[in-house]
């Protein structure tokens, strides 16, 4: 993926300071069910934003960004080996599997709804 | 090629029941393997299965694996390929049995030697197991088994590779079990070829990522991939993956020459972490795999390497895969175009609402969701789009009882005459009612199992 030309959708870089970057641009993601509970796992488009989506994507705000969609908490677990996150929001999928009555409800897309989120990013980071 | 460099090749042909047909046999004609690894049970597949033994006894199988054993089996012995496929389901006697009369259809007798795994299916035991002190609790509510017991269709165990590997043993080159776990099918071929002990856990683990990475198909090998997706080739013929395996517990992922999808760290990346709970602690029958050892590597084009993997002992328990009866749902559709689709739609549901209340129908739930603006993301989407060109709105409903579901399909038809204006897309008829059986996961321990493993020739 060229990465070369989106600091313009990113806010403005002044070089100092930070910017808010929508994570869809640091990152890809995939996710799965597991009962009532969606999984997405986060991966770093580049080793560098793995540091910064460590510090920046917690589960709190996670928990915020989805705000009204989960019955239950949001986890999260580390993966350094593979530069990425693994997020379990309980009670995502509307009873989940065959009890669900959502179009996704097997929590197929809550992994770009994620990607949707916005964190701040040191203004010099090559996004 | 000395044997400390020997490769066995494992291939997926099947990611789940309803995938491509034509992936295992183009990964049986494309090039070189070893093994076909094949899944065919979701989680309340086996209830379906039940149903369908208790109306006739030679039944209870997946029985498009049988078609496609007329396919493929010739070549697979021609070729010295060996099968392993979780398509017995609860009468896996019944399906090798109609292997066996393919193989000899063919003239393969004596060629072919069908395994089948069980010891799986405790559905007949499940009052003695309760009467014993066996709660059989759900994994995620606590409740016991005994709150449902009376809707219970179908309970069984999930084996691991060790049945898989001894039915290997006595020389079966198509083993067909019931439950088993996907990445025993996987796993079971590598410890046959490589004699690995069953305590061996760093090499179970590794067979164990091995098997998540290839069980969902063409969702490693660049089906369903966010990276560069415009420019994966030829989706058209998507390359199945291909565990080339070692010994030492090291393997790569490959595919087939000449096949469409791309094999990278961001594509395998993206399968390791589906479904995924705590990475430390990856439980299966076997082993307990560490996924935060896991290092890949791209070795070439559509090829990656995976090694460091680690693991710990396996648990004394086997996951229960419990189906039961729940009740009914329905899902209708309509579609409102513009102008002001969105209001129309929403203005549809409201009216459909005040019907249903009107009738004094009671729902465990009614959700709409509206395709096109808010069903894959809600209030993450942002206010809809008043110019949209059309927003189908999709409302579901479910019920402990049929009555109530059944007069909800017929009252999304009538919106189209009297209901608000600009609607169409129904010419599907009216939704159907669906019976849900809900998954019941539970525990049990290993030593209430015992698998059986048995070897029949053509």
């Amino acid at each position: 993926m060229g990465l070369k030309g989106r600091a313009s959708r990113t806010g403005r870089g002044s070089g100092a300071g930070r910017r808010s970057v929508q994570l869809r641009y640091l990152a890809h993601a995939r996710s799965g069910d597991k009962g009532d509970t969606a999984n997405v796992g986060l991966i770093a488009l580049r080793p560098p934003f793995y540091p910064v989506l460590v510090r920046e994507v917690t589960a709190d705000r996670v928990a915020a960004h989805f705000k009204g969609m989960l019955t239950g908490g949001v986890e999260r677990f580390e993966l350094p080996n593979l530069h990425a996150l693994n997020f379990l929001l309980h009670g995502a999928l509307g009873g989940g599997g065959t009890l669900s009555l959502k179009t996704d409800a097997q929590g197929k897309v809550f992994s770009t709804a994620l990607l949707r989120m916005k964190i701040p990013v040191p203004g010099n980071l090559d996004v | 090629m000395t044997s400390a460099g020997r490769t066995v090749r494992i291939a997926s042909g099947q990611g789940f029941w309803g995938d491509w047909l034509e992936a295992p046999v183009r990964q049986v004609e494309g090039g070189p393997i070893d093994y076909l690894m094949m899944d065919y049970l979701a989680e309340v597949t086996m209830s379906i299965m039940q149903k369908q033994r208790s109306r006739d006894p030679s039944r209870g199988y997946a029985t498009d694996f049988v078609p496609l054993m007329e396919r493929i089996l010739p070549t697979v012995v021609e070729r010295g390929i060996r099968i392993t496929a979780n398509a017995g389901g609860v009468n896996p006697r019944a399906c090798a049995d109609a292997v066996i009369a393919v193989a000899r259809k063919h003239g393969l007798g004596g060629r072919v030697r069908v395994g089948i795994v069980t010891g799986d299916d405790i559905l007949d035991r499940l009052d003695a197991l309760i009467a014993g002190g066996h709660a059989l609790a759900n994994m995620d509510t606590g409740a016991p088994l005994s709150t449902v017991r009376r809707s219970v269709l179908s309970a069984n165990a999930y084996l691991g590779a060790a049945s898989i590997v001894e039915a290997l043993r006595q020389g079966a080159n198509v083993v067909i079990t019931g439950r088993v776990t996907d990445t025993g099918l996987t796993l079971g071929p590598m410890m046959h070829e490589f004699g690995w002990a069953a305590d061996d856990w760093d090499r179970l683990a590794a067979g164990t990522v091995a098997g998540h990475i290839i069980e969902c198909g063409a969702q490693c090998s660049g089906g369903n991939c966010l990276v560069d997706w415009e420019r994966i080739p030829h989706l058209e013929d998507p390359g199945y993956p291909i565990v080339d395996a070692r010994s030492d517990g090291t393997f790569a992922i490959t595919k087939h020459a000449g096949t469409g999808g791309r094999i990278s760290v961001p594509s395998i990346t993206e399968q390791l972490v589906y479904e995924m709970g705590d990475p430390r602690h990856y439980i299966t029958p076997d082993v307990v795999a560490d996924f935060t050892t896991i290092q890949l590597a791209q070795a070439g084009p559509n090829r990656v390497r995976v090694t460091g993997v680690r693991g710990r002992p396996a648990t004394e328990f086997l996951k229960v895969s419990i189906a039961y009866f729940y009740g009914y749902k329905a899902v209708g559709t309509l579609v409102y175009a513009w102008p002001d689709a969105h209001q129309k739609a929403r203005a549809a549901d409201r009216i459909l609402r005040e019907r249903l209340a009107r009738l004094g129908l009671a729902f465990e739930e009614i959700l709409t969701e509206y395709v096109g603006a808010d069903a894959t993301h809600g209030p993450l989407a942002g206010p809809p789009d008043p110019d949209a060109p059309e927003v189908q709105l999709r409302i579901g409903v479910r019920a402990r009882e049929r009555a109530p579901v059944e007069r909800f399909t017929r009252e999304i038809a009538p919106l189209i005459l009297n209901g608000p204006p600009s609607v169409t897309g129904f010419a599907g008829g009216r939704p159907k009612v669906e019976e849900i059986v809900a998954y019941w996961p539970a525990l049990i321990r290993k030593s209430e199992i015992t698998p059986h493993v048995e070897v029949l020739e053509a």
